[in-house]
């Protein structure tokens, strides 16, 4: 175990900008990137539904 | 209809392409200036100190000369693609292969050499060494041409796309990359007094690798844009 | 059984296949993405020279190996497409290049925080990271040569011609700008001579990839059938799928 306490670990020996600073950017692309995907579908699926309805009418 | 002999197409587009470039002069001219410019352009941002201008000079040569090469090559394809020769060219039965290189030629010629031939002068203006200045020459003689061969597939990749200027800037200044670095260190060398025989070496196997893969690229990106 | 396999190459047989996929690969991801960070943050050891800052690593070398891979993977399913005229690999290589974007970003920005504690300053023009900036360029420039061509055939062709040329280049790219930097050498600091790895930490680093590439298999997965849909949507089989 590396860490006496929690205080200890969110410091990161005195680098917690760097560290926190890498991880909460990668964090915030996936959750980016999976959030643009979501949506792109759900634009796909709006349009495809209103096609697919007017196609049968 | 005869079939006219590899080497005597060859000349034939560049005749044509040189006589094309003459009628409009402009074009020739806007390259050369823009150089002279944008080289002229740095010490004014950068300040006269004679030590730093020496530093700096071999990259603000080159990095000049990428950027005016890569102006001149949206005219390299455009005009005839606008107009049909370029398909013509393409249905020719002649390698449309060699006729690209004969284009890239007569476009070097225009561009590039003014470009070869000015840097020298410049080169004294930011106070290089005389004995660099011949390194200064070879290095751009050499460079030029690669970028011109690797430009055509930039060139060709754009074609008729809109904002064809700055994406074929995108695309192409990285694969510049290493011509830059060669061209650049082989001037850095000589003007503190190392021997640029590597350097220029190097440069040379860029070109030949250029030669051999850069008309074979543009035709193949003049395919898909005619297709 | 081999033979079987080739009628994934269609899009309509792939659509299915990748929904029912992309779950496992997002839970794998998940999973491993957990293990690697418990033993890249909480069990590791810290480093004797880099202090807690190396923990970077965890995340760095991931991208950076992820950033490279999928180029290439990219690249080799934009020569399948060009030489077979499959359309499901240009596709492919559309729906794997934002992601490959994404994570050569990572590396650089991750990399630059990383330098700072370490070397003191947040660029250096080492080889790896200035490769990887143009690597960056090099997927910035397949993607924007894409969508500036309205063809489609023509966007997918044209791309995966430069993304070819690209990737001969890489390599040249690389050498140079390494020569170019011993020539220049002023600074002595190599990157991240990564510190000597503890076991602990080579495992962690190696999880962490072996996640980062589930999670951009799962996302390109996704990807390919948000492509598969935008360009297949008038296709017959496509109004009798429930994704309609």
């Amino acid at each position: 175990m590396n860490w006496g306490s929690a205080r200890d670990f969110f410091a990161m020996g005195g680098y917690a900008l760097y560290v926190w600073g890498s991880y909460t950017v990668a964090a915030l692309c996936i959750a980016a990137e999976l959030w643009l995907l979501r949506s792109r579908g759900r634009t796909l699926k709006r349009r495809l539904g209103r096609n697919s309805t007017s196609a049968q009418s | 209809m005869s079939e006219a002999s590899l080497a005597a197409v060859f000349a034939a587009v560049i005749r044509r392409d040189l006589t094309l470039a003459v009628r409009r002069r402009s074009d020739v001219f806007t390259t050369f200036f823009f150089f002279v410019l944008v080289v002229s352009l740095f010490p004014l941002g950068v300040g006269p100190a004679p030590d730093t201008l020496r530093t700096i000079a071999p990259g603000v040569l080159w990095v000049a000369a990428l950027l005016a090469s890569m102006l001149a090559l949206t005219r390299l394809f455009a005009g005839d693609y606008a107009d049909g020769t370029l398909e013509q060219l393409a249905l020719s039965p002649q390698p449309l292969v060699l006729l690209v290189a004969a284009k890239v030629v007569a476009h070097w010629l225009v561009t590039g050499v003014p470009l070869v031939l000015v840097a020298p002068l410049l080169s004294l203006q930011f106070g290089l060494p005389s004995d660099a200045l011949s390194v200064v020459l070879l290095s751009l003689l050499l460079g030029t041409p690669c970028l011109s061969l690797i430009g055509a597939i930039g060139a060709a990749l754009t074609l008729g796309v809109r904002g064809a200027g700055g994406l074929l800037a995108l695309l192409v200044l990285p694969l510049y990359v290493p011509v830059l670095i060669f061209g650049a260190a082989s001037i850095t060398a000589c003007a503190s007094g190392m021997a640029a025989g590597a350097h220029l070496s190097l440069l040379g196997a860029s070109l030949l690798l250029a030669l051999a893969l850069g008309p074979w690229g543009a035709a193949a990106a003049i395919r898909i844009a005619l297709e | 059984m081999v033979g079987k396999l080739w009628k994934y190459a269609s899009p309509q047989a792939f659509y299915p296949l990748a929904g029912a996929l992309a779950p496992w690969f997002f839970a794998a991801a998940a999973v491993l993405g957990a293990i690697g960070l418990y033993i890249g943050l909480w069990l590791a050891p810290t480093d004797f020279q880099q202090g807690d800052a190396y923990r970077i690593i965890f995340l760095h070398v991931p991208a950076a190996w992820m950033s490279m891979f999928l180029y290439v993977v990219m690249a080799f399913w934009c020569g399948v497409g060009l030489s077979m005229n499959t359309r499901l690999s240009f596709m492919m290589a559309q729906a794997l290049a934002p992601t490959g974007a994404m994570f050569t970003f990572l590396a650089l920005w991750t990399g630059s925080l990383w330098g700072k504690p370490t070397w003191g300053t947040w660029w250096v023009w080492d080889a790896r990271l200035t490769s990887e900036l143009i690597l960056l360029f090099l997927y910035v420039g397949f993607l924007s040569l894409h969508a500036a061509i309205d063809d489609v055939r023509r966007a997918d062709r044209a791309a995966a011609l430069l993304a070819l040329i690209g990737v001969i280049n890489v390599p040249i790219i690389y050498f140079s700008v390494k020569w170019w930097n011993t020539l220049h050498q002023g600074a002595s600091v190599s990157l991240a001579r990564a510190p000597s790895m503890a076991a602990t930490m080579l495992l962690g680093m190696l999880i962490m990839a072996l996640a980062a590439w589930m999670y951009a298999i799962a996302v390109s997965f996704v990807r390919v059938r948000a492509i598969i849909l935008e360009r297949e949507a008038e296709a017959d089989w496509m109004r009798d799928t429930e994704a309609a």
